[in-house]
């Protein structure tokens, strides 16, 4: 098996050849993403526990990809996700008292209440509203390349996937024309180890997701995905190249889901507690906390004053979200088209009517 | 005005359309270079350029999940599906993604896109080429359906669809493709979705009747008359999403008979539909049964198709149901 790339080894030194070009600010602001993103998380789950929204997907363990996908894309270049990709849309602009909203599915939200929580939209941010089912987001991320290129735009796109939608028919149409085609995109692969509960080794019969690049013709990286640094320069290079006109990457940020699927999902009936142990040993945050530790970047006051702001301002926000109104009838008819035609004005009279 | 084909109706559609608006793109297995199967897309590409006219891997998932990312970029795609039977590894991609793009994300994203593609029987085509599936799609919140029955009406529609804000879906009834002829519109040319067609006025029953099977039901109609005397109307709804239902149901109340008339197997089709919402507003009206002439509920056959398909004799014999109870 081809060892993933990383930057940040065990220890907490990293080389300067291999340190991305990134200011001590920016350094800086790729840990305060990471554990705002962990905070927001514990909170939200606390939240769906006491009852207050209906469903979470945390994504505990993946910080560092998301965080580091979304430094190595310009605000200009598309974010189409998958399930585990919410924090970008409030990276890229999403309010977090409307992400909040979101969840508990208010007139505040967007969305207007109709999904599922953490399916987030942001068009002003280029973050593409999701959908439930599995690889359908990665064609249409090739689409919004091929879109882009037509448009010579110079736009980029990232197109996201987890390691079960490697199964999916999308998988392979959407690498297939994104190679074909030469499309302006990166794929970038969460591979958390875990479909719900279902593990790698059974979801594909070959041992990584970078292989499968070479059956579409295009370079496959595996990329240590606990590993900010390493995953942002490794993408930030994908990108790069896709936006030269030299086609797409399959890029595979190996890390791991340290909680269930979901709020409804209980990992222990499927899976060791030595392996989970294992991987949190392999933490994210923490591998990143010690090497900005050791580079005198960050240190524990610091962290404890990070921590309490972000969780007063996390209070404060869903404090904010609660506080709107319930979702509006009429959002049961608009935007099923662009204009309410009279089959669905119908519908909104038999659901609003009075039954006495 | 010229005479033209359906199948040229089209094609005028899609010149007029890629001349006027630089988003609209036209694309799918063997439609670049070779102009399409039926040569429906023939010239565009030597008009327009690869860019713009292009052949694509063959995969209906990817055809239609590309044209939904080039939609919500901004561009106009009209992806061409070589046959309706092909389109299910799609069928993902246009019910639950291009047809809740715009609801699920409150109105950011939208996904204007036509996708065409033949349908319907009657070229000795077999079961995987000649399947009327528009009931799965008319199930299917978010999503348009349009079918035209005359080369104008071709026309017409296909370019308001490619105007229009929402997916569409366009079946093309290929039995027709070259029979049917008529006069068409040089240049602009719009026909409204949502607004159907009277084919012909009559006051004893009404026929509603889409695809080619519009003209079998014109040829039952002039057999009715002479026959029976009986005076036959025939309304085309040409969108059954959105349906012209008040053309259906002042139809029906004039006449006091209802026959639909759909290729599609019976059970579950639209026909049925349109037989619900006039028992349901006009069941007052109704001087007999409603009658279903369908397809029968087996697979598409080959050898057998010219007694699987409706034709001339069940529509009258239909329209004479309605008279007798």
């Amino acid at each position: 098996m081809s060892e993933p790339i990383t930057v940040l080894g065990t220890q907490s030194k990293v080389g300067k050849k291999a340190r991305p070009d990134l200011s001590d600010a920016e350094l800086v602001s790729l840990y305060e993403e990471m554990v705002r993103i962990r905070i927001f998380d514990r909170r939200m789950l606390a939240l769906q526990r006491q009852g207050r929204i209906g469903f979470y997907g945390p994504v505990k363990g993946q910080e560092a990809t998301i965080v580091a996908t979304w430094k190595a894309a310009d605000d200009r270049d598309w974010i189409v996700p998958a399930l585990r990709e919410g924090a970008i849309a409030m990276l890229r602009g999403l309010p977090q008292e409307l992400a909040i909203a979101q969840l508990i599915g208010n007139d505040l939200d967007v969305c207007r209440g109709r999904q599922m929580p953490c399916h987030y939209t942001l068009k002003e941010g280029r973050y593409v509203a999701m959908s439930s089912v599995i690889g359908t987001q990665i064609s249409h991320a090739t689409g919004l390349a091929m879109a882009a290129k037509y448009a010579k735009s110079g736009e980029g796109v990232l197109g996201y996937l987890g390691d079960g939608a490697t199964s999916a028919n999308d998988f392979h149409a959407g690498l297939n024309f994104a190679a074909v085609f030469k499309a302006p995109v990166v794929f970038v692969c969460q591979n958390n180890q875990w479909s719900i509960s279902v593990p790698f080794e059974k979801q594909t019969a070959v041992d990584n997701v970078a292989i499968k690049a070479s059956a579409y013709g295009m370079p496959g990286v595996r990329v240590d995905g606990n590993d900010v640094l390493a995953t942002y320069q490794v993408v930030r290079d994908a990108l790069d190249r896709a936006k030269r006109g030299d086609g797409p990457t399959l890029v595979e940020a190996v890390t791991y889901r340290q909680l269930g699927h979901s709020s409804s999902d209980d990992p222990t009936r499927y899976r060791d507690e030595g392996e989970v142990a294992d991987w949190i040993a392999k933490d994210p945050v923490e591998r990143y906390r010690r090497f900005l530790e050791h580079e005198g970047l960050w240190d524990d006051s610091k962290e404890s004053e990070f921590v309490d702001r972000v969780d007063g301002e996390i209070a404060k926000k869903v404090r904010e979200a609660e506080a709107a109104a319930p979702v509006s009838a009429d959002s049961l008819i608009t935007d099923v088209f662009h204009d309410v035609d009279p089959r669905l004005q119908e519908h909104f009279r038999i659901a609003t009517s009075d039954p006495r | 005005m010229a005479t033209m084909t359906l199948l040229e109706g089209i094609r005028d559609g899609l010149f007029t359309e890629m001349r006027n608006d630089d988003r609209v793109l036209c694309f799918g297995e063997d439609v670049g270079r070779n102009g399409g199967v039926f040569r429906t897309t023939d010239g565009l590409q030597k008009e327009f350029g690869e860019e713009r006219c292009f052949d694509t891997p063959l995969s209906e998932c990817g055809i239609i999940g590309t044209a939904i990312g080039m939609a919500m970029y901004g561009l106009r795609p009209v992806p061409e599906i070589q046959f309706q039977d092909f389109i299910f590894p799609a069928f993902d991609q246009i019910v639950s993604e291009a047809a809740k793009i715009r609801y699920r994300s409150g109105g950011e994203y939208t996904c204007p896109m036509v996708i065409r593609t033949p349908y319907g029987g009657g070229i000795r085509g077999g079961h995987y080429h000649s399947q009327s599936g528009e009931a799965y799609f008319c199930h299917t919140p978010g999503l348009k359906v349009v079918i035209p029955s005359t080369p104008a009406d071709a026309k017409g529609l296909l370019i308001s669809s490619i105007r229009d804000e929402d997916p569409v879906l366009f079946l093309e009834p290929k039995k027709i493709y070259r029979t049917m002829k008529g006069e068409v519109p040089e240049g602009e040319h719009v026909v409204p979705l949502g607004k159907g067609r009277i084919v012909r006025e009559g006051k004893d029953c009404t026929i509603v009747a889409y695809g080619a099977m519009v003209e079998t039901c014109e040829k039952a109609a002039d057999e009715l008359k002479k026959q029976r005397g009986i005076d036959v109307e025939i309304v085309d709804p040409r969108t059954l999403v959105p349906l012209d239902e008040k053309m259906i149901l002042d139809s029906v109340r004039k006449t006091g008979r209802l026959v639909t008339v759909y290729e599609a197997p019976k059970t579950g089709g639209f026909g049925g539909e349109i037989a619900a919402i006039v028992a349901e507003n006009a069941i007052g009206s109704l001087e007999g049964p409603i009658v279903r002439v369908a397809g029968f509920d087996t697979p598409f056959p080959y050898t057998l198709e010219g007694i699987y398909m409706p034709d001339v004799r069940r529509v009258v014999r239909g329209v004479e149901r309605t008279f007798e109870w």
